[in-house]
C-alpha cells in the first residue's frame, strides 16, 4: 500500500515536470488557415542569435516585459537563446522553421557576416525581415588612466608601439574586429587584435588593463564612463552622440567614411503568411513608440528614432541588401573572405 | 562601521512582505528546479525571469538570488539519491553522496549536504558584505594570462579525482579537452569540429549533457547488469535524532569546511570560473589534506561536505563582480545581469552608489535565503528519501526519462538527448574499463576557458610563454599570473621529485644492506 502512494507520487511529480518543460515548446506547426486576421496561436519562440547576458539578449528580454506587460500578444514570447557558431546556429533553426508563425529572431550583424564567412546554404534572403527596431552605435575607448586624449595622441602611441598596440574586441569577423579594421586602414596603424567572448568582458579588459583600446558600444562602456575610469576618443557616427555631446566623430576629424553601425532587428522565417508578417510588424510598430523601448534607447545611446531608427516593409529590404553589400567589402578588405 | 548601518538599512528592506514572500518562493522553487536534473540555476532563472517584471526590481533580485541559492541546495538531492548531477554545480556530490546513500545512509549525505550549503553560503555572504569594493579591483585584475595559470591549478587538482591509475586519469582528461574543442572557434570567429556538418554541434558540446549521460544513463546500465534483482539500495526510515547526530558528526570535519568556502569563494569570484569547477577543486583540494584520503570516492560525509560547501559558497562570489563590475562571475549571474537591464537598472560601479537600496537590500537578502533554504531541506529530507523505496525495476524507466529530459533541457535541442544516450552508452564502457569520469567532465567545463586564455594570452604577447611567469614585453607585469603558474609548477613537480627521492633512498638503504 505503502509502495504504491509513493510511485504515484513520482509519478505524479515527474509527469508535472514534463508537462512544465514541454508545455511551451515548440512543434513544427504550420499555419494553413486564413489570410485574415491573425493571431499567435501558441507561445512564440523569440530565438536570440547571441548567448545570455549579452546586447541581443538584454533587447529581446526587454521586450518580452514590455509586450507582457502591455497585453499586446495574446500568447507570450518565450526568449530561447542559439548562440552557436556566431549565429549559425540560430539562422538554420530558422531556415528549418521555414513557414512557421510562431517563430521570430532576434539579430545582429552576424546576420549577414555568419552567412557570409562560413557557408552555411542560406542567406538574410531566406528570411521575412519584420521591422528593424534600432541602430546600436561604436566609440573608440582607452583606460582613463593613459595620457591619451585625442586621437591624434593615440595614433601616435600606437605607432610607437610597433604593433604590440593590443585592440580588445569580439570574436574575429564579428563587429569590433570589423570597426577596428576601418580605423587601421584610415591611420595606417597596426594592432594586436585580442578576441572575447562578449563585449561585457571587452569592456572590463579595458578597465583592467589587459588590453590598450576597445571600439565598444556605449552601452557596453557607459557604467565605466560615468565611474570615471573610461575615456571615449571619438564616435563612428556621421554625428555627436547626444549622450556624448563633448565626444567628436570621425567624420568631423577627417574621416568620411569611418561610420559603422550594429543593427537590432527582428525577422521571421521565410514563407509565413503575409497576415501572419502583417500583425508582428504592427506588434513591434507599437513596441517601437512605447516610452519603456525609448527611454532604454536614449540611455544606452541606441538611435531609435528619425532615419536610423524604426524600419519596416520595402525600405527594410532594402537596408538589408545594402549592408549585406557592405559587410562582403568590409570582409574581403580584411581578407576574411 | 559603515557596513553595519548598511547591512542593517539592507535587512529592512529584505523583510517587508513582498520581499520576504519572493524569497521563500524563489528558495522553494529553485530548490525543485535544482533537484530536476539538467534543469540548473542558469535554466531556472532564464525561465522564471518574466515573474519579475510584475514586482519592483529589488523583490526581482531577491527572487532569482534565491532562485540561485535554492538551486545549489536542490542539486545534491538527486545527486546524493540517484547518481544523476541535478545541476551542473552537484556532479562532484555524486561522488560521495551516491556511495553514502547506497550505504543506507542517504539522509545523512542529505543532512550533510543542506548544513555544508548554509555553512559555505554563509561565509561567503560574510566575506561578500565586508569586502566588495576591494574585491572587486582584485577581481578586475584577472585577465587572460591570469585566467590560464588559474586553470593550470584547477588542473593540478585532478589527480585528487582519479583512481589509482594516471595513465587513465590523463586519457580520461584529454578526452574531456577533445570534446570542449567542438563548436565554434571564438579566435577565428569560424566553427570547427562539427563532423562535416552537424548543426547541433554548433552550440559545442553542453557540460550538462556530457555529465547526465555518463553518470544518469551510464549508472543505469551498469547497475542493471549488475544487480537487477537485488536492489542496492537500502531504504531507511529517516529520524530527527538522525539529523541531529549528522550535525554533530559534521563538526569533526571544519577543516573541509574551511576550505571549501573560501577556495569556493574565490573561485566564485574570478570572472572565468563559477561554482562547477569550485565544486570540483574543493573535492580533490580537501581529500589532498584529509585524514582519510582512502575513504573519498567510498561514501564519506567528508566527500559531500566539501562540494557542496564550495558551490554555494562560489554562487554568492560570482555575485560580487556581477553587481560591483558588470561582469559575471558564472553563467547564471550573466542571465541575472541581463535582468537588471530589463528592470532599468544599470550594472557596474555606479550601481552601489546610486541604487543603495537595491544592492543592500539583496545582500541582507541572502542572509535570509540562506537560513530558509536550509530549513526547507532539512524539513523536506525525509520526502526526499522516499525515492530509495522504489524499486530498481520502477526507478530505472523513470530514469532514462528524467535523463531524456535532462538533455533537451539545457539547450532546447533534441540532438543533446541523443547525445546524452549515446555518452550514456559511452560511460557503461568507461566504467566497465576503469576509467575515472571526473576529470572528463571537469576538462570539458574548463577547457574552453582554458583554450581561449591560452590564445589570447598568446597573442599578447605575441607567442612567447614568459607572460605566464609575468612578463610582458621584457617587463614584469603579471604578477599574480606568475604566482599562480609557480604554484602549479610546484603541484605538478611533488609527485615526480617525491617519486625521485624515493627511489634514491631505496637504493641507499639497498646499498647499506
Amino acid at each position: 500500500m505503502r509502495r504504491l502512494k509513493i510511485n504515484q507520487w513520482i509519478f505524479v511529480t515527474v509527469l508535472g515536470f514534463l508537462l512544465i518543460l514541454l508545455g511551451p515548446g515548440t512543434g513544427p506547426l504550420t499555419d494553413t488557415d486564413a489570410e485574415a486576421a491573425w493571431q499567435p496561436k501558441k507561445p512564440i519562440t523569440f530565438v536570440i542569435m547571441a548567448g545570455k547576458g549579452g546586447g541581443a539578449d538584454r533587447i529581446a528580454r526587454l521586450m518580452q516585459k514590455i509586450v507582457q506587460q502591455h497585453g499586446w500578444s495574446p500568447q507570450p514570447l518565450i526568449p530561447v537563446n542559439k548562440p552557436g557558431g556566431a549565429g549559425a546556429e540560430a539562422l538554420r533553426f530558422l531556415k528549418d522553421h521555414h513557414g512557421d508563425s510562431h517563430v521570430i529572431m532576434v539579430t545582429l550583424n552576424s546576420f549577414f557576416t555568419t552567412p557570409l564567412r562560413a557557408n552555411l546554404g542560406l542567406s538574410y534572403r531566406d528570411f521575412t525581415p519584420v521591422a528593424r527596431m534600432a541602430m546600436d552605435t561604436f566609440i573608440l575607448w582607452v583606460n582613463s588612466n593613459s595620457p591619451i586624449e585625442n586621437v591624434n595622441e593615440y595614433v601616435k602611441a600606437v605607432k610607437s608601439k610597433h604593433g604590440t598596440w593590443k585592440m580588445g574586441g569580439t570574436g574575429k569577423g564579428q563587429e569590433d574586429s570589423l570597426v577596428t579594421g576601418m580605423l587601421q586602414e584610415a591611420y595606417g596603424i597596426k594592432t594586436t587584435y585580442v578576441p572575447y567572448k562578449g563585449g561585457g568582458k571587452v569592456a572590463s579588459e579595458l578597465i583592467g588593463g589587459h588590453v590598450d583600446s576597445t571600439v565598444n558600444n556605449p552601452s557596453e562602456q557607459i557604467s565605466w564612463f560615468e565611474a570615471g575610469r573610461s575615456r571615449p576618443l571619438a564616435a563612428f557616427t556621421p554625428e555627436r552622440l547626444p549622450q556624448f555631446p563633448k565626444v567628436p566623430t570621425f567624420q568631423e576629424l577627417g574621416k568620411g567614411g569611418m561610420v559603422y553601425y550594429m543593427q537590432r532587428s527582428i525577422n521571421a522565417p521565410g514563407g509565413i503568411p503575409n497576415a501572419a508578417r502583417q500583425w508582428y510588424v504592427e506588434l513591434f510598430t507599437k513596441l517601437s513608440k512605447s516610452e519603456e523601448w525609448q527611454t532604454y534607447c536614449k540611455k544606452k545611446a541606441l538611435h531609435c528614432t528619425g532615419e536610423l531608427g524604426f524600419l519596416t516593409g520595402r525600405d527594410l529590404g532594402k537596408f538589408f541588401a545594402t549592408e549585406d553589400a557592405k559587410h562582403k567589402k568590409l570582409l574581403k578588405a580584411m581578407g576574411e573572405i | 562601521m559603515e557596513v553595519f548601518g548598511n547591512l542593517l538599512y539592507g535587512f529592512s528592506i529584505a523583510i517587508t512582505p513582498l520581499n520576504l514572500a519572493m524569497a521563500i518562493l524563489g528558495v522553494v522553487l529553485g530548490t525543485a528546479i535544482g533537484a530536476m536534473p539538467g534543469l540548473g540555476s542558469v535554466n531556472g532563472v532564464a525561465i522564471l525571469l518574466p515573474i519579475t517584471f510584475a514586482v519592483p526590481p529589488t523583490a526581482g533580485i531577491i527572487f532569482l538570488s534565491a532562485i540561485y541559492y535554492g538551486a545549489m541546495y536542490g542539486g545534491a538531492i538527486s545527486s546524493i539519491t540517484l547518481n544523476i548531477p541535478g545541476a551542473s554545480t552537484a556532479v562532484a556530490t555524486t561522488f560521495d553522496g551516491y556511495p553514502m546513500a547506497k550505504k543506507g545512509r542517504a539522509a545523512q549525505a542529505l543532512v550533510g549536504a543542506a548544513v555544508s550549503s548554509f555553512i559555505g553560503g554563509t561565509v561567503s555572504i560574510i566575506l561578500f558584505t565586508l569586502f566588495a569594493p576591494p574585491l572587486a579591483e582584485f577581481a578586475l585584475r584577472f585577465g587572460p594570462a591570469e585566467t590560464f595559470t588559474l586553470m593550470l591549478l584547477a588542473y593540478a587538482t585532478f589527480a585528487g579525482l582519479g583512481g589509482g591509475n594516471p595513465l587513465k586519469t590523463i586519457i580520461a582528461t584529454l578526452i574531456g579537452l577533445i570534446l570542449s574543442t567542438v563548436g565554434l572557434d571564438i579566435i577565428s570567429g569560424r566553427p570547427r569540429m562539427i563532423f562535416g556538418d552537424i548543426a547541433g554541434f554548433y552550440h559545442g558540446v553542453n557540460f550538462l549533457v556530457l555529465a547526465i549521460g555518463l553518470y544518469g544513463i551510464g549508472e543505469i546500465l551498469f547497475s542493471a547488469e549488475e544487480r537487477l534483482v537485488a536492489g542496492d539500495r537500502v531504504a531507511v526510515k529517516v529520524r530527527l535524532r538522525d539529523i541531529l547526530s549528522t550535525i554533530k558528526e559534521m563538526v569533526k570535519y571544519k577543516r573541509a569546511f574551511t576550505i571549501g568556502s573560501l577556495l569556493g569563494f574565490f573561485v566564485g569570484m574570478l570572472p572565468a570560473a563559477g561554482a562547477t569547477p569550485a565544486s570540483f577543486m574543493s573535492y580533490s583540494v580537501v581529500k589532498r589534506f584529509s585524514k582519510h584520503p582512502e575513504a573519498f570516492g567510498t561514501g564519506t560525509i567528508e566527500g559531500v561536505i566539501a562540494p557542496e560547501t564550495a558551490n554555494n559558497a562560489a554562487s554568492t562570489g560570482a555575485m560580487l563582480p556581477m553587481l560591483t563590475l558588470g561582469i559575471p562571475g558564472s553563467p547564471t549571474t550573466a542571465v541575472m545581469l541581463g535582468a537588471l537591464v530589463v528592470w532599468g537598472l544599470l550594472p557596474g560601479p555606479m550601481l552601489f552608489i546610486e541604487h543603495r537600496e537595491f544592492v543592500w537590500g539583496l545582500i541582507a537578502s541572502l542572509y535570509i535565503a540562506n537560513v530558509l533554504a536550509v530549513l526547507i531541506n532539512l524539513f523536506a529530507i525525509p520526502l526526499f528519501t522516499m525515492i530509495l523505496w522504489l524499486p530498481f525495476t520502477i526507478l530505472a524507466p523513470l530514469i532514462i526519462v528524467v535523463c531524456a529530459v535532462g538533455g533537451y533541457a539545457p539547450t532546447f535541442s533534441v540532438f543533446d538527448m541523443w547525445l546524452a544516450f549515446i555518452f550514456g552508452l559511452a560511460g557503461y564502457v568507461f566504467r566497465k574499463l576503469d576509467y575515472p569520469l571526473a576529470p572528463m567532465v571537469l576538462a570539458l567545463v574548463l577547457g574552453n576557458g582554458t583554450e581561449v586564455s591560452l590564445r589570447q594570452s598568446l597573442i599578447m604577447s605575441h607567442g612567447s610563454i614568459s607572460i605566464f611567469f609575468g612578463f610582458e614585453g621584457g617587463v614584469f607585469s603579471h604578477p599574480i599570473a606568475a604566482a599562480l603558474m609557480w604554484t602549479s609548477v610546484a603541484l605538478y613537480a611533488i609527485p615526480v621529485v617525491g617519486a625521485i627521492i624515493r627511489h634514491f633512498r631505496r637504493r641507499v638503504a639497498l646499498a647499506k644492506t
